[in-house]
């Protein structure tokens, strides 16, 4: 199989409103895709689309299949046990998407031994607690014992993000989809984070699906992109192509903006 | 125009904001203040804002000390120094028509004239519709949210404008646009822009305070620190920032 | 940019302004009756009108009481009672809670702290005992000390409610912009806060119309309400008690009365909060 997962057609409306409408897209094992969009791009909601994750309100049409495994109308125990195998997501704010009264190391532990379970392996105690350093340190966390007995609030942004990207890990995703996932950071702890992503992508063979409306943020990260207008792909294609010759006038304005930006810190004012 | 000296702020005894802070912003300068979380910049503008006193040093507008506790001098500084914030969701009030959000400096500081007319020269110097009045927050997008925020902040003709995040919530499409806008404005008053984007101060302000955690590591003219950034936190700062492939 | 922000917000039902519509309907009928008795009843309410606990004719829509009394006029002048109890609570409620509540908001953490825990402990205690410990530190029973004991027993519950909300409130930006537009703290009160909370208090305020009638028909039911020649409902319903089988409408009317205003008054406090929820909709 050469597609991972593989998006036909894709239409989401809800009451009469258009939000996306017949995107196709694919992401091939180890590939990394960026879909940018600004907001009211219905990007987010692709990524909630492709996971089986999309509010009740909103009814998708076309097609959406994920390691051969069709996703639209699937019922939850299959999209379940996607989730825990083919995909793992990581949101744009880890304060929110950690739960604020459970340690660190129960959080990731849960998916982790959820996964060995399935694998007809029971983790507890000390080989689960090692496991779950390993994680934290997979993600270059500093004082992983310290995380690990952490709450949530009790450790920065930046190392939120990363346990949140561990606790991704911790199914062994085939794809990562990452919702902008350094909007919410710091500058230095955005590079970092991004750093990690690119590393991790690579060590581990996952594909990635990157979303972010930041055009330099994609483009350090992804080799293919794919530009989102309210709901409408308007232009696809290797990063090098269309972040430097956009075709489409909407990517122009992007990548113009994006380099008034860049001329400016290069001192060209 | 606003001198600053020696400032102090912190909770308790052991947690320091900010630490022996002081720079000072020329009239008719655009002035960035960069900092990530963490940095103490967005207490620092509260202090600049009258909004909490500082523990020590001073700050002093136009040779006056700015004392959030002297009601007479806020009300003066109030007229001369307004502010826009990060969040254009937040800073409007979702059930005031926008007539009145950009009215409300001008009533409360019982600025004389015809504030309807004055509102409308505001709005149509951010670009906005004069239609746009009688209408509510939620009916406007993110960007013209903010040129709403932006036509409060300019409306009483104030001689400083501190903005604070002031782009960072929006899309860059829109971003670039408020920026814009932003220069424009800054042609006829004082602009104090505090942002962790180095990209938009660069765009926007000839000179730069760098903030981390609490202290000022560097300041001066933008060019030269884009060029040579002395401080290691600089320079680690502006290689952290993502650029477009070439 | 936001992953809410594309998700697109459900548009205000319909249902929501039927509720509305039924609810005031029901409140409507209330009005209509309650209204009419200050200038019209069918007959004099303390009068001998019939024979004793007669059937429902042309006469007497609703039958008499044991005491002969026309048992319409007695339910119209009820209608009127609860009306002026839960309006009277409610306001007596309002003013005491807003303003408790705003001065918690606005207190130091000190002062907030003790204000909130006095209030869990007020709170804790049912509305109809903390009425019923009210009536009984007063003199005598009558239908003011009724209501003042059901507002000072609602207040509780409107303090915390508009602390919680005020607090929300004063955390928003176009809160620190009204400062540096040099509003005034009070100002900021009355043109933010309070147009900002009064959404949600509201339906608050209608849910605790609907309680605080109930407290007092319980009240009057135990003798600690309006005394005579008060038709309140709860009393109608003691004295309907001793000849309930032989006389059932007696009970049932003052019953019924009492469950549609209750009813009328939740669907309005569900109305107005499907109301109030699509402004702040699109304001993510």
């Amino acid at each position: 199989m050469t597609t991972h997962l593989d998006v036909r057609g894709l239409t989401l409306t809800t009451q009469g409103r258009t939000l996306v409408s017949n995107l196709s897209f694919a992401i091939a094992p180890g590939e990394r895709v960026g879909l940018i969009g600004e907001s009211g791009s219905g990007k987010s909601l692709t990524a909630m689309a492709v996971s089986g994750l999309l509010p009740a309100a909103i009814r998708a049409q076309g097609s959406i299949t994920l390691a051969g495994q069709e996703v639209i109308g699937a019922p939850g125990r299959v999209l379940d046990r996607l989730r825990g195998t083919e995909i793992a997501i990581v949101f744009q704010e880890p304060l929110t998407a950690l739960d604020p009264l459970m340690r660190i190391g129960r959080q990731i532990g849960i998916p982790l031994s959820r996964r060995h379970r399935r694998d007809g392996r029971d983790l507890s105690g000390r080989a689960l607690e090692s496991e779950i350093l390993g994680l934290l340190e997979k993600v270059r966390l500093p004082d992983p014992s310290r995380i690990l007995r952490a709450h949530p609030w009790e450790i920065s942004g930046g190392q939120r993000q990363r346990v949140a990207i561990a606790m991704a890990l911790a199914c062994r995703p085939k794809l990562l989809i990452a919702d902008e996932p350094t909007t919410a950071l710091d500058v230095t702890t955005q590079a970092e984070v991004l750093k990690l992503l690119d590393a991790l992508v690579k060590e581990l063979g996952m594909a990635l699906l990157f979303i972010s409306h930041d055009l330099p943020v994609v483009a350090s990260i992804a080799e293919r992109v794919i530009v989102l207008r309210s709901g409408e792909a308007v232009e696809a294609g290797p990063a090098g192509e269309v972040l430097v010759q956009p075709r489409h006038p909407y990517t122009q304005t992007l990548v113009e903006a994006a380099r008034a930006f860049d001329d400016a810190l290069s001192g060209g004012r | 125009m606003l001198e600053i000296a020696n400032l102090r702020f912190g909770y308790g005894r052991e947690k320091t904001v900010l630490e022996d802070v002081s720079f000072s912003v020329r009239a008719g300068a655009n002035l960035g203040i960069v900092g990530e979380s963490g940095s103490g910049k967005t207490t620092l503008l509260r202090l600049l804002l009258g909004l909490s006193r500082p523990q020590g040093g001073t700050i002093s507008f136009d040779g006056e000390t700015v004392d959030a506790a002297d009601r007479g001098f806020m009300r003066r500084y109030r007229r001369k120094v307004q502010a826009v914030f990060q969040d254009p969701y937040s800073s409007l009030d979702p059930r005031q028509k926008v007539r009145d959000i950009i009215g409300e400096p001008l009533a409360s500081l019982s600025i004389p004239g015809d504030h309807r007319q004055m509102v409308a020269a505001a709005l149509d110097e951010v670009g906005l519709d004069e239609s746009a009045m009688e209408r509510l927050p939620h009916q406007f997008s993110g960007g013209q949210r903010q040129r709403i925020a932006i036509a409060r902040a300019i409306v009483a003709r104030p001689k400083m404008v501190l903005a604070d995040e002031a782009v960072s919530a929006l899309d860059l499409s829109t971003r670039i646009r408020i920026v814009e806008l932003f220069k424009a404005l800054s042609e006829s008053l004082t602009l104090v822009f505090v942002s962790h984007d180095l990209g938009v101060v660069a765009a926007l302000c000839e000179e730069i305070v760098i903030l981390e955690a609490g202290r000022i590591v560097e300041q001066g003219r933008t060019s030269e620190i884009l060029r040579a950034p002395a401080h290691p936190y600089t320079q680690r700062l502006l290689a952290s920032v993502p650029r477009m492939p070439a | 940019m936001t992953t809410i922000a594309d998700i697109p917000q459900a548009k205000p039902s319909r249902r929501g302004s039927l509720t509305l519509r039924v609810g005031l309907a029901l409140l409507g009928i209330h009005l209509v009756l309650g209204l009419l008795t200050v200038f019209w009843t069918p007959y004099d309410p303390a009068a001998m009108a019939g024979g004793r606990l007669s059937p429902p004719s042309l006469a007497h829509w609703a039958g008499t009481d044991r005491l002969g009394r026309d048992l319409m006029t007695q339910i119209m002048i009820g209608s009127r009672i609860a009306l002026m109890v839960g309006a009277g609570a409610v306001v007596i409620g309002a003013l005491i809670g807003v303003t408790l509540g705003l001065l918690a908001a606005f207190a130091t953490r000190f002062l907030d702290d003790v204000l909130a825990a006095a209030l869990d402990i007020l709170i804790a205690f049912p509305t109809l005992l903390l009425a019923m410990l009210v009536v009984a530190a007063s003199e005598s029973a009558s239908l003011g000390t009724a209501i003042v004991a059901l507002g000072i027993a609602l207040s509780a519950i409107v303090a915390r409610l508009t602390r919680i909300l005020a607090k929300r409130v004063l955390a928003q930006d176009y809160i620190t912009a009204a400062r540096t537009s040099g509003t005034s703290w009070p100002m900021v009160v009355f043109k933010h806060i309070l147009p900002n909370i009064w959404p949600t208090l509201s339906v608050n305020f209608a849910l605790q119309f609907g309680l605080a009638v109930i407290a007092e028909a319980s009240l009057s039911y135990l003798g600690l309400g309006a005394p005579p020649p008060n038709a309140s409902w709860g009393r109608l319903l003691q004295e309907a008690q001793g000849t309930v089988y032989t006389a059932p409408l007696g009970a049932i009317l003052p019953g019924i009365a009492l469950v549609i205003l209750v009813i009328g008054m939740n669907f309005l406090a569900d109305g107005l909060r499907d109301r109030a929820d699509p402004m702040r909709g699109a304001a993510r």
